[in-house]
């Protein structure tokens, strides 16, 4: 297991590097440049254009582009951005904590929901209460979250005028004051993401229960005489968690990267609302940034999903 | 509309006849901006128009918090930076100009004691300077004074090209001097008929010398005063983050009394218009929100609450299409659309005429934009009736018809016309945009009834308005038969708007599809008209002869004006405040106050 | 703790042994299986009718989809409009049957990508290991950090003319788009199935094979694949959604689809801001949507029910 870790942990430095000359590539290749709004605008003049395209270095060779930003990125320097002229990690540091608050709150919604209700669902299969379940999961995974965020707002903000919708991350109360502002802006985020994840883990739960639940293993325990529950918790949950281990290492670094659409519509100031802005307004060294911490968290989870698994079947063996 | 008739109307206004504003609103009808207009009732005596915003407030604070939404948020507080409006008005707040524009383009004094004039002695006779003098007693937000060596440091920053400032365009081709500890001079290369540029408006507020001094040229992106304005205006800075918000409180030592009238202001970004609209108009959570771009049926339901309303301020931005007046599709030297060739089909005058008026501009106000996006042509003949239907435009699906076949070209079996073995097909292209698609939608349905096949083509707007000049897509490139967008005209004169017909300024493969005629249409007329209205210091005959450039352009269909597209914002009912199209929406926020 | 790790998969064993003996008759048991789900058979007419509709429809509702009629804005149902109208007065029914092509296809397309894409990558990684398995998930974990956005302009970019050229503008987009969402939904599935096939190779039956003879690839195919699909037609079925989901998300960003193409995801989206007044013009897409999913869901559970020897019937 040590030995096989260590493999990994080899291999993570090259892959890394690999990665982050695709994303580069892309990124320069990609059309377009960061001074849209400057075009329109007959007072300036079209050399300031092309003065400040050479100045940031957007007409040199990709090679050699490609070379300024790791050399940089070995010191710690993770550049700055074109748009706002502010350092790259400074903006990131100034959102990363709203986004974790807000996808890691929906990311618990969502396993909060999708374990329980998975579980319960797949002991009763095509009981009342498993097709319920399976109706609201339908609906929550095939409408959009533009589209119920905006339900929300309708509703909850608009007609009952019970939650705010526009999120501010700089909240000056203090107390509980503050706790409750945060809690009641943060609720219809929460709800548009948790809900939306949550109904489709509910769905792989449930598939992952029932792929267990009838093995004899689990008959054997009933017939030990061991309560449902134990039975349950105990033999059927753990046996269906690998794939949920799964996808939820697979969903951990959105938490980081944020949820674009949401953070749009409420107006959240986190990552994944920088990451959207800045790749419509081409801004390379803030994209870059974003998406390379993104792929080491990929990495990092992905690799920690596959030590999971061996915790959960300990008969996975590493070779 | 010539000169003798530009004088009448003037005599008009003179004599009371005609309203100061009916004059204003006629010329920027006839493509010039309210500036312009306002100065040549100043050039010829007429008595400067009180200002209709009234302040009330007796004393300073008390307001509480003036909650604003922008739909993007300013990303940097350096107004030398601004790359686009967010930004600029992000440091409007706590930046000053020495002059503002007001709605009817009056320049209001900020920074200056008055407005430079013959009469004063601030503008030279000769149009080669003009003298501004600051107020007396004006501190920055720490405490040192305002001086002339603010603004010289300011000219120095801007005109030098490793600062990469945006404003450049304003300062690089003048030259500033001081005078004495409270007065500069701007000099002129040439008889400038438009001298209040540098220092003014948008690209005119003034930066501390003392503190971004050491920060000059290549350094400039190290200065923590980018992200911390020190600035004059009524509110101090306090917090900012990058899209997010910008956040200021009062400044106690403000220069005029009683204001401001806010304890805090708050500036928050992102999210969409549509919701921005709501939170100020349907739920009261916000005072104001900045150029809102909702369609017209949804507004109306939203101001039916009473909470609040659309602000509509005329500017000068135009919506309009473009026609090609080369070969897109035929490579010459490395370039397709080169001077060197002709288009197959738009150079023929029936069909640019008939695509004419194959532009439901009605329609395309009606049901696309509503209050924000007024039909045009450009070219109003009628003076009785300000935005009168009855003018040179019309929407005419017959007439297109009977003028196509006039020109000669047959409809074939499939229901194209043709000419020559020609196919009339044109590829219509804009930027990513749901109104433009809307719009693009709407022409493409006319020209098909008259026999003309339109491919519709969408591209993000980013890449679009791109200037790499490996990208085929962009709008200088001109790729395809013809195109739309907006062109901003909120600039106070119109000569670098014009300036896009002129043939020096033919964007092509030389000057890397820098230049500004994208159309690349020629006439000798236009440029000896455009050199003209360059020196010309009698604002009346110059603008007889940008009314006379705006004649020919339209007349000769090189482009299809479609829409002004006034400013729109959402403001709540309470709040009192005057934004004006030719400057900032916050150009006066030391002004604005909310009923109790 | 004891039954969880002790526990013999014998089920599995027999499962293997059954579906041995019964070769022949194998399809024809699944399809009898199949024919007694209910719900999945209503669902596989419902998905048909639902095809059909949007591949013969607009032969017979030959409403054209552009037709702008200003004095029809925003309409609800009606015997002219059967669907409404939107806010340019177009006729909803011809739009959603138009739109629904590409949904559906975009969908049904990523789906499969999804499917055999994943499934292919997770096997081969799962039971080959080491450096195969290494590279392999290198690949993934690129393609799970990839920008989409950005990688859509690319490509649209540097293949728009040459499609065009090919096979006419809104054809080469809808290949272009089709590629990019399927490129990006097969590695949750490649993960998922790798992970089963982890835990599956080590079981008692799989053992049991190999000790029987049985080579890779037949272990593979008949024994762990057969095991390990219950997670992949998840999330084949999930998938569909998704990806019409992201198509309309993608033209919010300004890419995808011109926004004057009505897919499903592009109606519901333009419908959302007068959702508080005219509600049937979100309710049909987002309806027709709902049923695809609903539908597709409910197939993949018969074929999950009939794919699984232990499930009694």
């Amino acid at each position: 297991m040590s030995r096989y870790l260590l493999r990994r942990l080899a291999i993570v430095i090259p892959s890394l590097l690999g990665i982050s000359i695709v994303l580069f590539t892309v990124l320069a290749l990609a059309p377009g440049d960061p001074f849209e709004e400057l075009a329109t605008n007959p007072n300036i003049p079209q050399e300031v254009r092309a003065g400040l395209r050479e100045k940031f270095g957007l007409d040199d060779p990709i090679a050699l582009r490609y070379l300024r930003w790791f050399m940089a990125m070995v010191h710690g320097d993770w550049g700055f951005s074109f748009v706002s002229r502010v350092d790259v990690d400074v903006l990131i540091r100034q959102r990363l904590s709203t986004t974790l608050f807000v996808v890691g709150s929906s990311q618990i919604l969502a396993l909060l929901v999708a374990l329980p209700v998975g579980v319960f669902a797949a002991t009763r299969p095509y009981s009342i209460f498993d097709q319920i379940a399976n109706t609201l999961a339908f609906i929550g995974f095939s409408l959009p979250t533009f589209f119920t965020g905006i339900l929300f707002i309708l509703l909850f903000s608009i007609y009952l005028d019970w939650l705010p919708f526009v999120y501010r991350a700089d909240i000056s109360a203090t107390g509980w004051h503050w706790y409750w502002a945060h809690i009641k802006q943060a609720l219809m985020p929460v709800a548009v993401l948790g809900l939306f994840q949550g109904a489709s883990w509910t769905r792989y739960v449930r598939s992952a229960a029932l792929d267990v639940i009838r093995l004899d293993y689990v008959t054997t325990a009933r017939a030990k005489g061991l309560a449902e529950g134990t039975v349950v918790v105990k033999h059927v949950v753990r046996n269906a968690l690998i794939p949920v281990v799964t996808l939820v290492a697979l969903q951990m670094p959105a938490v980081f990267g944020g949820a674009i659409v949401t953070e749009q519509i409420f107006r959240i100031p986190g990552i994944g609302s920088l990451l959207i802005t800045s790749i419509l307004a081409n801004d390379t060294p803030v994209i870059m940034a974003v998406t390379f911490v993104f792929a080491c968290l990929v990495i990092l989870f992905n690799l920690l999903a596959d030590i999971l698994y061996g915790w959960l079947d300990p008969r996975i063996a590493y070779r | 509309m010539n000169e003798h008739q530009l004088r009448g109307l003037i005599a008009k206004v003179k004599t009371g006849k005609l309203s100061r504003r009916a004059f204003v609103h006629r010329m920027v009808a006839l493509g010039l901006t309210a500036p312009l207009a306002s100065q040549m009732l100043d050039f010829a005596g007429v008595a400067k128009a009180q200002s209709t915003f009234e302040y009330k407030p007796t004393k300073r604070g008390g307001g509480g918090t003036l909650k604003t939404l922008f739909w993007q948020g300013a990303t940097l507080l350096n107004p030398h930076f601004a790359v686009g409006t967010k930004d600029q008005e992000g440091s409007r707040i706590f930046y000053e100009p020495l002059a503002g524009w007001d709605a009817d383009g009056n320049l209001v004094p900020f920074l200056a004691a008055e407005i430079p004039s013959v009469e004063n002695g601030g503008l030279a006779r000769d149009g080669l300077s003009v003298t501004w003098r600051l107020k007396k007693d004006v501190k920055w937000h720490d405490g040192h004074p305002v001086t002339a060596d603010d603004l010289l440091f300011n000219w120095e920053y801007a005109s030098d090209p490793e600062t990469a400032a945006v404003t450049v365009g304003s300062y690089k081709d003048v030259k500033v001097e001081k005078v004495d500890a409270l007065t500069v001079r701007v000099r002129f290369e040439r008889p400038t008929p438009f001298w209040a540029d540098a220092f003014v408006g948008t690209r005119g507020m003034i930066i501390p010398k003392h503190l971004f001094e050491p920060f000059k040229g290549a350094k400039s992106r190290e200065a923590p005063t980018n992200l911390k304005p020190v600035g004059t205006g009524a509110y101090k800075f306090v917090a900012f983050s990058p899209g997010d918000v910008v956040k200021g409180e009062l400044n106690p030592d403000y220069h005029l009394p009683n204001r401001p009238y806010f304890d805090t202001i708050e500036m928050k970004g992102g999210g969409d218009s549509v919701s921005a609209a709501r939170a100020v108009i349907q739920t009261g959570e916000y005072d104001y929100a900045w150029n809102v771009q909702v369609e017209d049926e949804i507004l109306k339901r939203m101001e039916q609450g009473g909470k609040g309303r659309a602000e509509i301020v005329p500017g000068g931005n135009i919506e309009h299409i473009q026609l090609n007046s080369t070969d897109p599709w035929t490579e010459v030297d490395g370039e397709r659309s080169s001077i060197k060739t002709k288009h197959p089909l738009l150079a023929d005058p029936a069909v640019r005429q008939a695509l004419g008026m194959l532009v439901d501009r009605a329609s395309v106000e009606q049901h696309i934009y509503g209050r924000a996006g007024v039909a045009t042509g450009n070219f109003l003949n009628n003076p009785e009736r300000f935005r009168s239907k009855n003018t040179k435009w019309e929407f005419n699906i017959d007439k297109a018809n009977q003028v196509l076949e006039a020109g000669g070209w047959k409809r074939g079996p499939d229901g194209i016309r043709s000419k020559d073995g020609k196919k009339l097909k044109l590829v219509y292209q804009t930027s990513t945009n749901a109104p433009r698609q809307k719009n693009q939608a709407i022409v493409k349905q006319a020209c098909q009834k008259a026999g003309i096949d339109v491919e519709l083509k969408s591209v993000t707007a980013s890449v679009f308005f791109s200037s790499d000049v490996g990208n085929p897509d962009t709008y200088t490139k001109f790729y395809c038969d013809i195109q739309m967008y907006t062109t901003t005209m909120t600039e106070p004169d119109p000569v670098k708007f014009m300036d896009q017909f002129t043939s020096w300024e033919i964007s092509s493969k030389d000057n890397k599809w820098q230049g500004r005629n994208i159309t690349r249409w020629r006439s000798e007329e236009y440029d000896s008209a455009y050199r003209k209205a360059e020196g010309e210091l009698d604002p009346v005959k110059r603008a007889a002869l940008f009314i006379r450039m705006n004649e020919l352009v339209c007349n000769d269909h090189a482009v299809i004006p479609v829409v002004y597209r006034p400013k729109q914002g959402a403001i709540s009912s309470k709040l009192h405040a005057s934004i004006s199209g030719w400057d900032n929406d916050l150009w006066n926020v030391r002004d604005w106050y909310r009923d109790a | 703790m004891a039954g969880s790790t002790h526990a013999l998969p014998t089920a599995s064993v027999k499962a293997g042994t059954i579906g041995r003996t019964k070769h022949v008759s194998a399809g024809l048991e699944a399809w009898r299986r199949f024919r007694r789900h209910r719900l999945a058979v209503v669902s596989a007419v419902i998905l048909t009718l639902m095809v059909l509709a949007v591949a013969l429809g607009p032969l017979l509702w030959q409403v054209p989809i552009n037709d702008i009629d200003f004095t029809a804005r925003l309409k609800g149902p009606s015997w002219s409009h059967p669907f409404g109208t939107d806010d340019l007065g177009q006729d909803l029914l011809a739009r959603m049957l138009y739109g629904g092509r590409i949904s559906l296809a975009v969908g049904l397309a990523a789906m499969s990508v999804a499917i055999v894409v994943g499934t292919v990558v997770g096997a081969v990684a799962g039971i080959s290991r080491g450096s195969v398995d290494a590279g392999l998930m290198w690949v993934t974990d690129l393609f799970l950090a990839l920008p989409q956005l950005p990688l859509l302009l690319l490509i649209i970019y540097l293949f728009r003319d040459s499609l065009k050229v090919l096979v006419g503008p809104e054809f080469g987009v809808f290949i272009l788009i089709v590629a990019v969402i399927g490129a990006f939904r097969w590695m949750p599935v490649a993960r998922l199935v790798r992970a089963q096939f982890f835990s599956l190779r080590e079981k008692e039956f799989v053992e049991a094979a190999r000790a029987l003879g049985a080579t890779t690839p037949r272990l593979v195919v008949r024994h762990i694949l057969p095991n390990s699909l219950g997670p992949v037609i998840v999330a084949g079925t999930i998938d569909v959604a998704n990806a019409i989901i992201a198509e309309s998300t993608l033209s919010f960003l300004g890419l995808g689809f011109p926004p004057d193409i009505p897919t499903w995801g592009r109606i519901l989206f333009d419908a959302k801001d007068y959702l508080d007044f005219a509600p049937h013009w979100a309710l049909f897409p987002g309806a027709a949507i709902f049923l695809t999913v609903l539908t597709i869901n409910f197939i993949g559970d018969g074929l999950r029910d009939t794919l699984d020897p232990r499930k009694v019937m």
